[in-house]
């Protein structure tokens, strides 16, 4: 077979082959993250600033434009520009091989980027009883057209994209780039990519018929049935990034601290159990929808999702242990977690990979367990609870877990050498910080019965009600300066930036002599049991607080 | 010569992504769209 030529050069850190057509990609893609992520911030300041009603910040009208400007940009585009660097970096860099078809990878990005533009802008400016539709954009609710087609423009580039990544990984097997099973790293974006064809296809199908209702070309869209279809794509596409997450973590444990799974089949059938059965967990959106039955919305969100719940517990051993086993490695050996405390807390891709995976087991998982029980459900469905649990997830996870690796990208692929040590090395901590102090606020809010999206609640009578909005306004202030402090500095460094020259100085790759040395990992064998614990505390008064609602005499 | 041991399912899994993406879209289709659809079809609608 004819070898194929292509531009690429050699990582000095990674000594990986990086192949020009794919580093253009992931670096367009990375640019639209970080302006998608400046677009989302600046919406959630306002926002907060409003729900904290000691300030009460925008009018109404205002409120729900933003409402629906922050969750496009930092539900969908912000996370998803992101993760199409990721499928493009891990299916070719990842596994020395080159970008098939780049001109219809341009052609897709090219597609994400209208569909970003064409949405702000209706949301922004169009009128606001067509625009200010939120996330979820519920039929029969009716958005402009505009609206439903930059959802879709923006769709199909990411459809396409998920695509190229497939044809990349069986190229690379015929090219013979790789040998036996792909890496775990590449293993779980590939569950992202398989959890994203899923979930585009039904935003395609809900979104798509809803654009046809706006234009009046079709006379109605069933409610049910679009509520039925938008689900598969809202809550999978947040699937997506959990999968992608779990991911990144892996290979930021390996890249900070040398950190390597305790065991490689058991991570990949955690990412085998998410692609199986983690897309039933959309059925929570509908367990109060009258269009359902009971067996239905049992099977789903209890028998199938329980099956992803074992994937999460699986990684929430598996990671920790990770970097326990890499630390050891390295000779912090002694008691139980000299490992974590000696951890390299100044490189801010350790501290935003670890923080993020706290939050994101104590708040988000935890909480999104608790409020998958039908019962429970019941008293926290629409409440504030609700973003609490995703603004541990999506926000302090997903977002903070992506800048993370956002210290590596900008000095590996644009080759800039950081501007700052310090800014980098406290943000992970402001934006962590903020964030776990707004989603503690949120989810003790919602669980008092504070609904999400009203923009006053002055009529309703509830114990700290200022004083937990005054805390979900003060951590929305700290990690808004902590996502500032990250998009103005990956800017500038972008920009004003010293060239790399050889390898970039800052953070460290860590590389580990002894990469098959066995290791016990005792103390994330304690964490796990701490967690566990928690859980079944939090599980326990949930069950309590339910019983308290409707006292039986 | 000796006998080739049967690949487990699993092992499949872990080599083929493409046996991935078709089971991934597989199972959730059934459990949560195509029985969701049923739902819906079989509601009786109001005189």
């Amino acid at each position: 077979m004819a070898e194929v030529l292509v531009e690429a050069r050699t990582c000095p850190v990674t000594g990986l082959r990086v192949v020009k057509h794919a580093e253009n990609l992931i670096k367009v893609n990375a640019v639209f993250a970080v302006l998608a992520l400046l677009f989302g911030t600046i919406g959630a300041i306002l926002i907060a600033l409003t729900r904290w009603e000691a300030i009460h910040l925008l009018p109404t009208d205002l409120f729900y434009r933003m409402l629906t400007f922050h969750g496009m940009n930092m539900l969908v585009f912000w996370i998803v520009f992101f993760e199409g660097a990721g499928l493009v970096f891990a299916s070719t860099i990842v596994l020395n091989a080159r970008q098939v078809a780049p001109k219809l990878g341009y052609l897709a990005v090219i597609l994400m980027i209208l569909g970003f533009l064409l949405t702000n802008f209706i949301i922004l400016t169009g009128d606001v009883n067509e625009t200010a539709v939120m996330f979820t954009a519920y039929v029969p609710l009716k958005a402009h057209p505009l609206f439903y087609l930059g959802y879709i423009l923006f769709a199909v580039g990411a459809l396409i994209m998920c695509i190229l990544f497939f044809l990349n990984v069986y190229n690379a097997k015929r090219e013979g780039t790789y040998e036996g099973p792909v890496p775990l790293f590449t293993y779980g974006i590939a569950a992202a990519a398989v959890i994203a064809v899923f979930t585009l296809v039904h935003g395609a199908l809900a979104l798509g018929s809803a654009f046809l209702w706006s234009l009046g070309i079709i006379e109605v869209v069933d409610a049910s049935l679009y509520r039925l279809l938008f689900w598969g794509f809202g809550h999978p596409a947040q699937q997506i990034n959990l999968a992608a997450m779990v991911s990144v973590w892996y290979l930021l444990s390996y890249f900070t601290v040398g950190g390597v799974t305790p065991s490689e089949k058991v991570s990949r059938t955690a990412f085998l159990l998410y692609v199986l059965f983690i897309n039933a967990g959309s059925a929570h959106h509908l367990l109060v929808d009258p269009g359902f039955g009971a067996p239905w919305k049992i099977f789903n969100t209890s028998y199938v999702i329980y099956m992803a719940v074992l994937a999460s517990l699986i990684h929430c051993f598996a990671i920790p242990a990770s970097a326990e086993i890499g630390q050891r490695k390295r000779g912090f050996n002694k008691g139980l977690f000299t490992w974590l405390i000696k951890a390299p807390w100044s490189n801010p891709a350790f501290s935003a990979f670890f923080i993020s995976l706290v939050i994101f087991g104590f708040i988000g998982g935890a909480s999104g367990v608790i409020m998958g029980v039908e019962q429970i459900n019941m008293k926290l469905h629409n409440t504030l609870g609700v973003p609490g649990h995703f603004h541990g997830t999506v926000a302090a996870g997903t977002s903070l877990a992506f800048m993370g690796l956002a210290y590596y990208v900008v000095p590996l692929i644009f080759r800039r050498e950081w501007l700052s040590k310090f800014w980098a090395r406290i943000q992970p901590f402001l934006f962590g910080g903020g964030l776990f102090l707004m989603a503690v606020s949120m989810n003790t809010l919602g669980r008092l019965g504070i609904p999400r999206r009203v923009w006053e609640t002055s009529a309703l009578v509830v114990p700290y009600k200022e004083l937990l909005q005054a805390t979900l306004g003060i951590g929305a202030v700290v990690a808004f300066l902590g996502a500032l402090v990250f998009i103005l500095h990956t800017v500038l460094t972008i920009i004003f930036g010293k060239r790399v020259e050889g390898k970039p100085k800052f953070p460290e790759v860590v590389q580990v002599s002894n990469p098959d040395e066995k290791t016990s990992t005792p103390g994330t064998i304690v964490l796990a049991i701490i967690f566990f614990l928690y859980l079944a505390i939090m599980y326990t008064i949930n069950w309590y607080w339910l019983s308290r609602v409707w006292e039986v005499r | 010569m000796r006998e080739k041991k049967p690949v487990p399912l699993i092992q499949l899994l872990y080599d083929d992504i493409f046996l991935m993406l078709l089971l991934g879209l597989i199972v959730p289709a059934l459990t949560y769209t195509i029985w969701g659809l049923i739902e819906i079809i079989s509601k009786k609608v109001l005189p």
